[in-house]
């Protein structure tokens, strides 16, 4: 009898477990509140607007979605973010390197100045970004002798999504770098490894799982980003247009099906980009038995 | 080829503050040398500076009888553990041990062959493909190892090699260590702050203190022979007695007297006495008022904390011998010091304590 007693009755059940033991009470209502939180916020707006675009048909969908101008605004959209988020991810790893390895007199400012484009009103960082780029601002008019104009270009987009999507990898990055061994770095060094070679075959495969997640945010940030592309883009349809400025045109017509038909696209488009990004990165942990 | 190393006049601080001062180490070929000293003492600035790790401010370092001071780490031949392995996280076994050769472009063919050999060398060819997390302590030590020896170095340096395992693991790892060491006969230096390690597995023992070196020697002399108080209490336990000599008789202040030393001069004297040096009997008759206070016997040995009115001594002994002595708890003591070495303050040589006459003993 004393054995019955001794082993309590959902110890016998296997496999799947609501949570594992621990000691913190508050499972349920931690939970509840969750779903119930994660419902409201997140999932409530989506299902509107899924609901929303349903109304208008399968066909009616397709054919909005499809557009040449929607198309062309897409792939603008993609890219733009691309270009922005692969630039982040060197010279933010730079950053991040510099601010967390070096010493230097204002450190401690450059490195609150990363957290800036979190904090500033996009629309505010979107017209100084233009008045600068602008072919008669300050750097605007360096780049004139050139032949290159960055302001109300495509360029434009791309110069506005770095500015706002820096700290993302920044900041993810960071702690990663802070928790490097330097003996690792040390060790490859007394085996005679370049420092080349030691930053690529050593500290680089450490960040990059977390150089990857950073550049996901800096990615979907890039995509959702409204506010400063406005101001610098110049918004020709099919050459400098983004999305979302797309959709704000659709609704300024009063054509919400059609608005709510291209952010269903573009949320489609996100979320499989992102889902593509995270098993790439779970890949990449796997890989490095981290 | 010799690969004596040779340290000449060698200094380094950091901010100002001295880490080395004028140290002078030749660590001979093929030996195994141990550099002890409490932290802070500057055995490894010391191990760093030989593997090319940092750079003396002044001095300079030959290996095998050439100038190294300036010498890139990699040209000096040296392999060396880190105190927590720096192992390569996101590399598995074989190509952690395998990176040395392959940064030094070594034929991939070549590179197997030897990193087998050296897997079957520290018995982990089972786990040549797992991580560093997925290993235990001794074995990411032995994997350290293994690296550390892949490109075939002249000279092996280990700082703190067993600091970070548990006890029993780290007794098999010194045995295994040492085995090796006699089978290939690499000159090397680890550093330990912890005596039982230096005198297990040491062929010589430099002990530092305060950026300088103390004493050198053979475990066994230093332990005899401790050069000054510092060595003398940093090796084990000891009772420290303040006293003074006068005609050949060292006696406490306490106005026991302790043993002779027939050279010490008149004056005051400080003595270290081990405690396996104090020697316990029931007391005969008259006595000085010693006491038993407590018995605590662990395993072999036995502790015994015995006071008078003014000082508290540990003895031990065996337990064998303590049961065949019949001393108990509370038990009136006589005490004899069978050893010891009382340093003189005026003059810095140690001497050593020898037995009273039995008329004298207290």
């Amino acid at each position: 009898m004393s054995a019955s007693l001794t082993v309590p009755a959902v110890g016998a059940k296997r496999g799947f477990t609501w949570r594992p033991a621990s000691v913190l009470p508050g499972f349920r209502t931690s939970l509840t509140i969750t779903l119930l939180w994660l419902g409201i916020i997140v999932l409530g707006p989506l299902a509107v607007m899924l609901w929303f675009t349903a109304g208008m048909g399968w066909e009616a969908f397709l054919g909005t979605i499809t557009t040449p101008r929607v198309l062309a605004d897409l792939w603008i959209s993609l890219r733009s973010a691309l270009y922005a988020s692969l630039a982040n991810a060197v010279f933010g790893l730079l950053v991040a390197w510099v601010l967390t390895r070096y010493n230097f007199p204002g450190r401690r400012i450059a490195d609150a100045l990363v957290d800036l484009p979190f904090a500033l009103p996009t629309a505010v960082a979107g017209i100084a970004l233009s008045t600068l780029y602008a072919p008669d601002g300050w750097i605007g008019a360096l780049l004139v002798p050139f032949g290159l104009q960055v302001a109300f270009q495509p360029a434009g987009i791309v110069v506005a999504m770095m500015f706002i999507s820096l700290p993302f990898i920044v900041r993810t990055v960071q702690p990663v770098i802070e928790d490097l061994e330097p003996e690792q770095e040390e060790a490859a060094h007394l085996m005679g490894a370049s420092a080349l070679a030691i930053f690529i075959r050593i500290s680089l495969p450490a960040i990059l799982p977390a150089l990857l997640t950073g550049f996901a945010l800096a990615f979907a940030r890039c995509l959702g980003e409204y506010g400063s592309i406005i101001f610098i883009a110049g918004n020709r349809p099919m050459v400098s247009e983004i999305v979302p400025v797309l959709i704000v045109q659709e609704l300024d017509q009063f054509d919400y099906q059609g608005a709510t038909a291209i952010g269903v696209l573009m949320l489609a488009v996100s979320f499989l980009l992102l889902l593509a990004i995270n098993l790439l990165q779970a890949w990449v942990r796997k890989r490095h038995g981290g | 080829m010799s690969t004596e190393i040779t340290i000449s006049n060698v200094s380094r601080g950091f901010n100002g503050h001295t880490v080395l001062d004028n140290v002078n180490l030749t660590v001979r070929d093929g030996e195994l040398l141990a550099l002890l000293g409490p932290s802070g003492s500057g055995k490894t600035t010391l191990l760093r500076l030989i593997a090319g790790l940092d750079q003396p401010d002044s001095g300079s370092i030959a290996i095998g009888g050439t100038e190294a001071t300036q010498a890139h780490p990699a040209a000096r031949g040296v392999g060396f553990v880190f105190q927590h392995y720096a192992l390569f996280r996101h590399m598995n076994v074989f190509e952690n041990i395998a990176f040395p050769l392959r940064i030094r472009k070594t034929p991939k063919a070549e590179v197997n062959v030897k990193v087998t050999e050296l897997l079957k060398l520290i018995q982990l060819e089972t786990l040549a493909g797992r991580y560093p997390a997925q290993l235990s302590g001794g074995q990411r030590q032995r994997v350290a190892l293994a690296r550390a020896l892949a490109s075939q170095p002249r000279v092996l340096l280990l700082d703190e090699p067993f600091g970070a395992l548990d006890a029993v693991v780290r007794r098999d790892l010194r045995r295994w260590l040492r085995q090796l060491h006699e089978e290939m006969h690499i000159t090397t230096i680890f550093v330990t702050h912890d005596q039982e390690e230096a005198f297990d597995l040491a062929d010589r023992i430099v002990i530092m203190n305060g950026g300088k070196i103390c004493q050198q020697g053979a475990p066994i002399d230093i332990y005899q022979h401790p050069a000054d108080v510092f060595v003398h209490e940093f090796l084990g336990e000891s009772n420290h007695i303040t006293g003074h000599a006068a005609g050949g008789i060292i006696f406490a202040d306490a106005g026991f007297p302790v043993a002779e030393a027939a050279n010490a001069p008149d004056g005051p004297a400080e003595i270290y006495v081990r405690p396996h040096h104090v020697l316990l009997r029931p007391r005969s008759n008259g006595g000085t008022g010693w006491v038993i206070n407590r018995i605590s016997a662990t395993g072999a040995h036995a502790r015994i904390s015995v006071a008078n009115a003014s000082t508290t001594l540990e003895a031990s002994m065996t337990v064998d011998a303590l049961l065949a002595s019949g001393l108990t708890d509370h038990m009136p003591v006589d005490i004899t010091f069978a050893g010891g070495t009382v340093f003189p303050t005026a003059d810095s040589q140690p001497l050593k304590l020898q037995v009273l006459k039995p008329r004298l003993a207290v």
